[in-house]
């Protein structure tokens, strides 16, 4: 049989990423704050976790200015969406394995 | 983590992952109460502006489209628009407001400023273009083009909130293209459409959404 697990990504495995994710997933692209609000996180915690996401490949950050403010946006790429719908498709044949 | 927690772990990523999607995407805060205000309100404004009319037509032995006294009458129903619009936006305001803090959705955010840009572009070209209308004394389709534009105000805005709302939206464009059609009785189709339909649509989506919380 083959391993259920095959397919869960290490870097999913964390909340906030994992939220991330599914907030870049159907947005096209979202600040900083916007994020942080929604997540509700602290600056320090979600910029960890942003780092790390940006590190493997899979958001792309922009940054900006709104007059002297400095705006920072985020998207997914490729790679991310790419990794992220085999990670909800091996949490599918997970749930499917208990019933 | 154990591998024996790992299906019910799993479950919980993927409800996380649905809420996180819906929370970003749609303002889902839209009150039904704040419908059935707004239907209020115009219902209780198409009522005043009807015994304006009443009074004006009744008082006066010949019918009159100009002069004075019908200067006076449109000048008053143009303050009773503005007056309906603000009441109905301020109460309309109010029970989102109210929903949003609850749910702890803010009202600031991207999703929300989405919604009010989709809402404002149709509605503002929809009230411009109407004040031009009755720039001309155009005022027979003031009815219907107020119907229509904010019947596409609402197909637009449902693309980021609660989707039903699209529903509410052809509603109003079909009574608009309808009341073109088959002429006169305008107030009676805008009372029917910002007044009737608002609180149907209300009551159902509070009766969907909301109802069960309250219990």
């Amino acid at each position: 049989m083959k391993n259920p697990i095959t397919g869960l990504s290490k870097i999913f495995d964390n909340r906030i990423r994992l939220g991330v994710m599914s907030v870049l997933m159907v947005n096209e692209e979202i600040s900083f704050n916007d994020l942080k609000q929604m997540l509700e996180v602290t600056d320090g915690n979600l910029a960890t976790h942003l780092v790390s996401l940006e590190e493997n490949g899979y958001v792309k950050v922009h940054k900006g200015f709104i007059g002297r403010k400095t705006n920072t946006t985020y998207s997914v790429t490729r790679t991310g969406e790419k990794a992220f719908s085999d990670h909800i498709s091996a949490l599918e044949n997970m749930i499917k394995g208990i019933k | 983590m154990s591998s024996e927690n790992q299906p019910l772990d799993s479950l919980r990523d993927v409800r996380d992952i649905r809420k996180m999607m819906e929370r970003s995407s749609r303002f889902t805060s839209l009150s039904g109460l704040s419908c059935v205000a707004a239907g209020v309100c115009a219902l209780a404004g198409a009522w005043a502006a009807r015994r304006m009319i009443v009074n004006y037509y009744g008082d006066s032995k010949e019918w009159t489209y100009s002069g004075h006294s019908f200067a006076a009458l449109k000048e008053n129903l143009l303050l009773l628009a503005g007056a309906v619009l603000a009441a109905a936006l301020i109460s309309a305001f109010y029970f989102t407001w109210r929903k949003a803090k609850q749910q702890g959705e803010a009202l600031g955010n991207h999703i929300s400023r989405r919604v009010f840009w989709s809402m404002a572009v149709p509605l503002v070209a929809g009230g411009l273009f109407v004040f031009g209308m009755l720039q001309h004394d155009e005022w027979r389709f003031v009815g219907p083009g107020c119907l229509v534009f904010y019947g596409l105000a609402l197909v637009n805005t449902g693309k980021y909130t609660v989707a039903d709302i699209r529903y509410l939206g052809y509603c109003e464009i079909i009574l608009g293209l309808l009341n073109i059609l088959f002429g006169s009785y305008s107030l009676y189709y805008w009372a029917l459409g910002f007044g009737v339909l608002h609180i149907v649509y209300g009551v159902i989506m509070w009766w969907k959404y909301e109802r069960v919380k309250v219990n």
